[in-house]
């Protein structure tokens, strides 16, 4: 009876292993897939146009002239800036849910950064129109005139634009990088808080230690959510203006990848064209990738190795 | 295209098959027939209601129209994945040869597309001529106040106030007929921009959908955009009157593009592949299309031909009576009657 069950365990354990192993083995065939479909539909603009698709600011359908620059810099200027207004909001959510805040007060509001990923982006699109563009226009018609200097407050007051854009973005991530921010602050070993404060730290300081050794952590979860703004499409694409220009400027209407794909697949008639529309794919999938893996190595970087050692490392850091 | 023709063959069999006494038009074997097409999303509510309202009458004919956009419905009818697509601009030469045999064009109903603004202080329907548009887009004319539109409408106060330009971001059967329309009377917007669905825009701000265009102009004073009427009527904005080739200036209405078809259906080629912006007559609205479905000449589904040529009898007779509660006009009689000519090229054997 007791052979059996131990036999039938062993079974169940090969079993288990053996399929969620195809599982893992899969994903991995999924993105190769993905990433040679890409290619391979992206053929005729990647014999065309080369490098140049990569360099050259024209998109025009019509004279059949593809250039990614526009795009590629919308997608990387618009998605900085969301972080850059995400960050810190972000780790300050994340911070307060996992060393400040009450018990009763941690639920609800774990629940809540979680609710706001939730939300389709289309929903966030259409309080984009509805509520954010107006004040964003608001703002822009107000700006003073000594600023309007500044090559970041150049332009008409459109509403939707590069300013919109990064808002939505910066509120759509928001969730993202705090929900992970806050498990690894959580991973921190209480031991560390305790030491700090036994040293006679102040809560304001330990908080800082407990920050420092999860330095890694948090900058994976600051790129996950990047990689979150980037490949982001409705919300922007019906915030940003659609305009593919090169411009530092916050209030000019500018243009993303994922929109372009998102806007312009559909009527796309010609080989040509649609080939172009997969390379700018190709070129998203590619960024995405890369900054994945980077912050996927980060995360892990910190969860593994042991754990003394980069404790005794911050400690020794700290020291010198 | 077989294993279209084998999901079709398996597609019905749920029905029992209906005698063969009534008028319905019977399908080769008595069975219930699926027919998938693709296309246009402009046309696509009535498109819906059309195949719904046709399904009722012929409850053994069910047509599938999925609105894909017109690029896509093209390409899906080149590869043969659906029976027949569906376009707001007539297939290119060079599409048409790529395809795997002759393709007829058939107009079903007609669209408009209007400038649409918000000027506060502004009540009445401004004047638009095709010069004028040409400028805006262009971005020639940046301010309300410009001397050309001041000249159009004497007796409107024009405020001096930025003109923002909105256009489509996505690439659209309405773009196009703009493109079109603006691409016969500026050989500039012809040689810089262009005639296309999606274009290379030398200024504006670009809004997704009809519905984006339509909510950026109603929120945003200054600007102006273009839809089709039926957006600018749900959504209570003031569309312009534009000048059309007899000189008139003309709102769009049922009865005004209608003209505009009547007007070109003189001089309609064999292929219905024509462009009836700027088209001649006193009330013709100029900024105006045919949409377009698309079958092959000699269909590999013989069943599904027939049906589908019973179908189009029925659209082209019966149920253009719901193309102007959907927001588009109804296609002139003498159109209508080449079309029924035209029917017949559609090999059923």
């Amino acid at each position: 009876m007791a052979a059996r069950g131990a036999k039938s365990g062993r079974i169940d354990e090969t079993i288990f292993r053996v399929g969620t192993g195809a599982f893992g083995v899969l994903l991995i065939v999924i993105v190769i897939a993905i990433g040679i479909e890409l290619l391979r539909q992206s053929q005729l603009s990647i014999k065309q146009f080369g490098w140049h698709f990569w360099l050259t600011d024209t998109w025009d359908p019509v004279a059949g002239e593809f250039g990614a620059r526009p795009f590629i810099w919308g997608t990387l200027y618009s998605s900085v800036l969301a972080l850059l207004l995400s960050t810190p909001i972000a780790l300050g959510i994340a911070i307060y849910i996992s060393e400040l805040s009450p018990d009763w007060l941690r639920r609800p509001l774990m629940f809540l950064t979680e609710l706001l990923a939730a939300v389709p982006s289309i929903v966030y699109g259409l309080w984009g129109i509805f509520v954010l563009v107006p004040l964003v226009r608001q703002f822009e018609v107000n700006t003073p005139e000594w600023l309007r200097g500044v090559p970041l407050f150049t332009g008409p007051p459109l509403g939707v634009g590069m300013l919109s854009a990064a808002l939505i973005l910066a509120v759509m991530v928001i969730p993202f990088t705090s929900s992970i921010a806050r498990e690894v602050l959580r991973a921190v070993p209480q031991a560390q808080r305790e030491a700090a404060y036994a040293l006679g730290a102040t809560r304001w300081e330990a908080i800082r230690m407990a920050l420092f050794y999860a330095r890694t952590g948090i900058i994976g979860a600051v790129m996950l959510g990047f990689g979150r703004a980037l490949g982001e499409t409705m919300a922007v694409t019906m915030l940003i203006g659609n305009n593919p220009q090169i411009t530092w400027s916050l209030y000019a209407p500018q243009y993303t990848m994922a929109a372009v794909i998102a806007n312009e697949f559909t009527e796309a008639t010609n080989d040509l064209y649609l080939n172009a529309l997969v390379e700018i794919g190709l070129v998203l999938f590619a960024i995405t990738l890369v900054i994945n893996v980077i912050s996927r190595t980060l995360i892990w970087s910190m969860n593994r190795p042991a754990r003394p050692k980069t404790a005794r490392t911050a400690v020794v850091r700290e020291a010198a | 295209m077989l294993v279209a023709a084998a999901a079709v063959a398996c597609g019905g069999g749920s029905s029992s098959p209906p005698p063969n006494s009534s008028a319905t038009p019977p399908a080769a074997s008595g069975a219930s027939i699926q027919i998938n097409g693709a296309g246009a999303t402009f046309p696509s509510p009535i498109y819906t209601k059309w195949t719904s309202e046709y399904n009722k009458l012929h409850p053994d004919v069910r047509i599938n129209y999925q609105p894909v956009g017109s690029g896509a419905g093209i390409r899906q009818l080149i590869s043969r994945t659906v029976f027949f697509g569906a376009s707001d601009q007539p297939m290119k030469d060079e599409q048409l040869t790529s395809a795997p045999g002759p393709v007829l064009h058939f107009p079903t109903v007609l669209g408009a597309v209007v400038p649409i603004y918000n000027l506060p202080g502004v009540s009445g329907d401004l004047k638009f001529s095709g010069p004028v548009l040409a400028g805006i887009v262009l971005g020639k004319i940046t301010k309300w106040n410009d001397p050309a539109l001041v000249k159009l409408n004497p007796g409107i106060k024009l405020p001096d106030l930025g003109l923002s330009f909105v256009h489509r971001s996505d690439g659209s059967g309405t773009t196009f007929v703009l493109a079109d329309y603006l691409g016969k009377i500026s050989p500039e917007f012809k040689s810089t921009v262009g005639v296309d669905a999606s274009l290379k825009w030398p200024v504006g701000v670009g809004a997704k959908g009809n519905e984006g265009v339509a909510g950026f102009v109603k929120q945003t004073p200054g600007s102006l955009g273009y839809t089709e009427p039926a957006y600018a009527n749900q959504n209570q904005i003031l569309f312009g009157a534009v000048q059309n080739s007899a000189g008139n200036f003309i709102k769009a209405n049922p009865g005004s593009v209608t003209a505009a078809a009547a007007g070109a259906a003189a001089a309609m080629p064999a292929d219905f592949r024509v462009s009836i912006t700027n088209a001649p007559g006193d009330q013709a609205y100029p900024i105006a299309s045919f949409t377009w479905m698309l079958f092959y000449e000699n269909p590999d589904d013989k069943a599904q031909a027939k049906a589908m040529v019973d179908f189009m009898k029925w659209a082209l007779g019966d149920g253009q009576k719901f193309a102007s509660d959907l927001g588009y006009s109804p296609l002139p009689a003498p159109v209508v009657d080449m079309e029924l000519k035209a029917l017949e090229r559609i090999k059923l054997q």
